[in-house]
């Protein structure tokens, strides 16, 4: 029954769903930092000649799956799915862009984790042979977030040291049942983990556990170590985050080196004043269908594990006081490869057929 | 003339300092600040000892928002004497009127014109 | 481990790697700042009162007020405001200057949501719970000045 399931969470698709294209978009204050010439647009205007922010969200999400759609040379009649979702209540930037493209639409919420939350259920679809091809894109505007989450945009207060910076940007891959192209090869669905975080403002340290929930989770079921992956990716814990996220790791006995790395610090530099970094659901996408795809399309990451991570929390769980329940997806993605390939699967039969057994 | 704005810097310069202390020490926002204050004026010309950091500070205790407590507690004690009962209600909100209107009335016209912009640091 | 050993060990972590705020500039800047406000305030104050030398002080103080709260509305509304309150902290936030911003900013966010449920509705998202505050405090301080 269970032949496409390793352990506890972490499913396997063997058809392999490939990447057929991807697309990433950002703002202005995002395309100051480091990877500026990896991202396929940049915004000139953060309201994109639009009256509100929410409908400047809606606008970056829309040309984003466009701009996939072109980038790849897709036919748009063939695409059978839309999978995605933003920060905003409702999902509204999401639900609202979909339906201008009349395709059947998966709206998930996952806060900042649904980029590979979307990816997981993307390749699962194709993979079960449920569709040719699907679209799993998110977004995330700073100006909506801001006022949502947290206080009007021209309120003079100070921002604590350990807060992130919500990322104005969106990123879609395409994933599709063609014969070449990397793939997703593996997801882990990961729990809804709760440390006892209260301060909405610590969003990496309230992540992080759930972020190493889910890892170690995926190194039991997978029988990998960190060293398998050329690049380990968390979405956005940030500089604190991710610091905590290492030591944790270390604690379960999986010590991170050189190949992890987090989105949320990536995309800012230092003189940013972003303090921790960037977050939001438009951080981690916006990376990955940028440098890690194009990265990987060049030959220099072989094995990738994408792992976004999403806090659970809404303005009244916080005006209550009830702490922050927290969420992380992995998903694996393999660039195509004879020889590696081979390899993969025959890491992944040995433990399949001892799972089962017992 | 200069001693003057030399004790106007001071005693304001002091009371933000305690708000900074607070701030950063307790990860207060805003609101709950002005809050605290507030009641602190209140409190503070209710038992009568904030007229002393009104002739010392002059504006630099009247323009913290700690005054501003004190202009409503200084009209309750007033409408209370002459109107008895009924100055209870009156007193603290007519005496600060203008503050509040003023903020009311410039927000709206302000608001009217201009949008909120993006930030980018 | 239970539960909640395990978060209380993990807080206790959290916090002692959690960055704290280089207190000394922005003490600094709170102190300078706030207590610029006030000398302008004052120099306001002064300055009608050599203009209209018939003012009492409770008028004086009511015009200083005003003045302030006017440039402080003028200045959210140009996005200037937060700037400087990024780097004032406290300073900008307690004299009236931030009662002001927290009214005007308020209002300019929910603009768009509409003029009746959004502006007015709106405005007092921050400021509200001062104005509260202020009604309920100052008829404490009524009530017992009434009984003794």
């Amino acid at each position: 029954m269970k032949s496409n399931r390793l352990g506890n969470s972490t499913i396997v698709f063997k058809n392999k769903p490939r990447i057929e294209s991807y697309y990433s978009m950002v703002g202005q204050k995002e395309a100051k930092g480091p990877f500026k010439k990896y991202f396929d647009y940049i915004l000139n205007d953060d309201l994109c000649g639009k009256k509100s922010f929410e409908l400047a969200e809606r606008e970056i999400l829309e040309r984003t799956i466009i701009g996939a759609i072109d980038k790849g040379h897709v036919d748009f009649n063939e695409i059978d799915f839309i999978i995605g979702g933003d920060l905003l209540n409702q999902i509204i930037s999401s639900s609202f862009s979909a339906r201008h493209f009349e395709k059947p639409f998966i709206g998930l919420y996952g806060a900042c984790s649904t980029m590979s939350e979307s990816l997981a259920i993307g390749a699962a679809l194709i993979d079960g042979g449920y569709a040719n091809k699907t679209i799993c894109a998110t977004v995330s505007h700073f100006s909506t977030a801001e006022r949502q989450y947290r206080t009007p945009l021209e309120l003079g207060n100070q921002r604590p040291p350990v807060s992130q910076w919500t990322v104005t940007g969106a990123g879609a891959t395409i994933l599709s049942n063609s014969a070449k192209g990397n793939y997703v090869s593996m997801a882990t669905f990961g729990k809804v983990t709760d440390y006892g975080v209260t301060d909405a403002n610590n969003m990496g340290a309230a992540m992080a556990p759930a972020a190493s929930e889910t890892l170690v989770e995926h190194f039991l079921d997978t029988k990998r170590r960190p060293e398998d992956y050329d690049l380990i990716v968390t979405g956005d814990l940030g500089k604190l985050g991710s610091e905590i996220f290492r030591d944790l790791m270390e604690h379960r006995g999986y010590k991170l080196g050189g190949n992890y790395s987090d989105c949320g610090q990536m995309i800012f530099s230092r003189d940013q004043r972003t303090f921790q970094g960037g977050s939001g659901a438009g951080c981690s996408a916006s990376i990955l269908n940028s440098y890690i795809l194009k990265q990987m399309d060049a030959g220099k990451f072989n094995r990738v594990l994408f792992m976004a991570t999403g806090a659970l929390l809404s303005t009244l769980s916080t005006q209550q006081g009830e702490t922050i329940p927290c969420i992380a997806h992995a998903v694996v993605i393999e660039r195509e490869q004879e020889k590696s390939t081979e390899k993969v699967n025959n890491t992944q039969k040995k433990p399949k057929i001892k799972r089962s057994s017992n | 003339m200069l001693l003057t704005y030399l004790k106007v810097f001071l005693t304001g310069g002091i009371i933000c300092l305690i708000g900074q202390i607070l701030i950063t020490k307790t990860k207060m926002t805003s609101a709950r600040i002005l809050v605290l204050f507030m009641c602190l004026g209140v409190f503070l010309e209710g038992v009568g000892i904030y007229q002393y950091v009104v002739d010392f500070g002059k504006a630099g205790a009247t323009v913290p928002i700690i005054g501003f407590g004190r202009t409503l507690a200084k009209g309750v004690i007033k409408d209370v004497s002459t109107k008895g009962f009924l100055g209870i209600f009156t007193g603290g909100l007519a005496a600060t009127a203008a503050g509040i209107a003023a903020s009311v009335i410039f927000s709206f016209f302000v608001a009217l014109i201009f949008h909120s912009k993006t930030k980018h640091s | 481990m239970n539960k909640e050993e395990r978060n209380k060990k993990y807080l206790a972590y959290v916090s002692s790697k959690s960055p704290k705020t280089r207190e000394w500039p922005t003490l600094f800047y709170a102190f300078v700042i706030g207590g610029l406000i006030c000398c302008f305030g004052q120099l306001v104050n002064d300055t009608l009162q050599m203009w209209f030398p018939a003012m009492t002080e409770t008028e004086l103080g009511a015009w200083t007020l005003i003045v302030i709260i006017f440039i402080t509305c003028v200045l959210t509304g140009i996005g200037v405001f937060d700037d400087i309150a990024r780097f004032a902290g406290a300073g900008t936030i307690i004299p009236i200057t931030g009662f002001a911003n927290s009214i005007c900013s308020s209002a300019i966010e929910f603009r768009r949501e509409g003029i009746i449920f959004g502006m007015c509705a709106k405005m007092f998202t921050v400021a509200g719970p001062v104005i509260v505050c202020a009604v309920v405090s100052s008829t404490l301080v009524g009530i017992v000045y009434l009984l003794i």
